[in-house]
């Protein structure tokens, strides 16, 4: 039943090609999750503004922006891309590109969430000092509440982080050859589905669980915030 | 933008009924696998603070292995790679009998069950401590204390975690598509590939999904009011600002 030659004889073409992404496709479970997530985090964090603004006409579309993306499925998003991305940009776009805009923007609804909560806990005396220290608002996000709302956001972005790991694996439905889809292509040459999954399950169990110890190790060193 | 939008191939031909049997399936499908997660979900999280160690581990390791790993590799994995392993009847009665629709279903309701669990055992650890100790010493046997104290109340502190955790296995259940069982989405992706009206198939499949985040949400807001315990719960899940 464990037959662990094939995985043996498998392990370049899973870890190198799957997980990392060098090979002769493009692909990589890392190469997808560690862009998705800093520029999912970058948008994250105009809409985590966003929806604090005073402005009506500001925060109602942010509003609109993170309850939409929570209410849809992730593999439903990722067909929007892929189908209209060609169409409004007229030109056909690699999975790679799809799956890239698809994890952003939808990460980004659930980051900008975080990024709210963040600055929400900063104490609201830090503006005022800011402002009496005569910084203007923008300069009082900047230097005074972002650095600040940053530090405490660090364990909730930990776990975003696996949350999204996990959820790469989606991008092999449009043909992404990460970890997942280079283990269904080993299974499609080799039919021994039981062992081959087991080992990228426990690949990818290995990585999201040091990253929610890690997460747990931050959570305490910090003490609540 | 050079794309001529059509939005009566939603109406005409079958895509009706493709989408009508679409969010059956997904219904059925979130149903069978809400009950095999909240079945797990209850039993792990509640073992996950007894004191009996083998026991806590035992649960402990469902809920971090099954909830780390993606839910589209536990789909492939029930699929695929768990039916040879079944005695030849039970495969030739599931392959007769829709596999696809059962794996997605185990495969989403084992996920789906760690994640309630982590829900349960903080719905658990909110409670004091001298709730059970008191049960205990009032004569009731630790399971006794579990099943009339301690998770009837538990229960009614999760109802907005717990509703937040069901809408994510609802949303979830779309991930069934890669291994054909025909849902919503599936259907979605369907109609594209008859009338190649990608826009329409997918506006029509998100104001679905939608339409049932929102009810569910707000029919389990009126459920949490209803159900909030006097001094335990105050404002019953309005939020203040």
């Amino acid at each position: 039943m464990l037959d662990l030659d094939v995985i043996w004889r498998n392990l370049p073409f899973l870890l190198l090609q799957g997980f990392l992404g060098i090979g002769n496709f493009v692909g990589g479970t890392l190469r997808l999750a560690v862009p998705s997530i800093i520029l999912g985090f970058i948008l994250g964090i105009f809409i985590g503004i966003a929806r604090l603004a005073p402005q009506r006409w500001i925060r109602f579309p942010a509003t609109v922006y993170v309850e939409f993306f929570r209410g849809v499925p992730l593999v439903m998003v990722i067909f929007w891309m892929w189908f209209i991305m060609p169409i409004v940009l007229k030109t056909s776009i690699p999975e790679f590109g799809v799956a890239l805009t698809a994890f952003v923007i939808f990460e980004a609804a659930y980051l900008g969430e975080i990024v709210r909560a963040g600055i929400q806990s900063v104490p609201r005396g830090q503006v005022e000092a800011g402002t009496a220290l005569g910084l203007s608002g923008t300069q009082g996000m900047r230097f005074v509440i972002l650095p600040q709302a940053l530090k405490n956001m660090i364990p909730s972005l930990v776990t975003q982080f696996i949350v999204l790991f996990k959820d790469t694996s989606l991008a092999s439905i449009i043909g992404f050859m990460d970890l997942t889809k280079a283990a269904q292509v080993v299974n499609n040459r080799e039919i021994r589905p039981f062992p081959i999954y087991l080992f990228i399950a426990v690949v990818y169990w290995v990585c999201t669980y040091s990253m929610s110890r890690y997460a747990r190790h931050l959570e305490k060193r910090m003490g609540p915030a | 933008m050079n794309y001529k939008f059509n939005w009566s191939v939603l109406w005409t031909g079958e895509s009706g009924q493709w989408l009508l049997s679409g969010l059956i399936t997904t219904l059925e499908l979130s149903i069978a696998a809400w009950l095999i997660a909240m079945a797990l979900g209850i039993v792990s999280g509640a073992l996950r603070t007894v004191r009996f160690w083998p026991l806590r581990a035992a649960a402990t390791f469902y809920v971090e292995f099954f909830r780390n790993v993606p839910l589209l590799v536990w789909m492939f994995f029930w699929y695929f790679a768990v039916p040879p392993l079944l005695p030849q009847a039970i495969e030739d009665w599931l392959l007769a009998h829709g596999l696809e629709f059962w794996a997605a279903v185990v495969a989403l309701g084992v996920y789906s069950g760690a994640r309630f669990s982590e829900v349960l055992r903080s719905g658990i650890q909110a409670i004091p401590r001298t709730q059970l100790e008191a049960s205990v010493a009032s004569g009731l046997t630790t399971f006794q204390a579990y099943r009339y104290v301690i998770l009837p109340v538990a229960l009614r502190l999760i109802i907005p975690p717990g509703t937040n955790e069901s809408l994510n296995l609802l949303k979830n259940s779309s991930v069934a598509l890669t291994i054909s069982v025909a849902e919503l989405t599936f259907q979605t992706r369907q109609i594209e590939t008859y009338t190649a009206k990608a826009i329409e198939a997918l506006t029509a499949g998100t104001v679905i999904y939608l339409v049932l985040c929102v009810s569910i949400a707000s029919l389990m807001s009126w459920v949490e009011r209803r159900t909030a315990i006097p001094g335990l719960i105050t404002g019953g899940g309005r939020r203040r600002r």
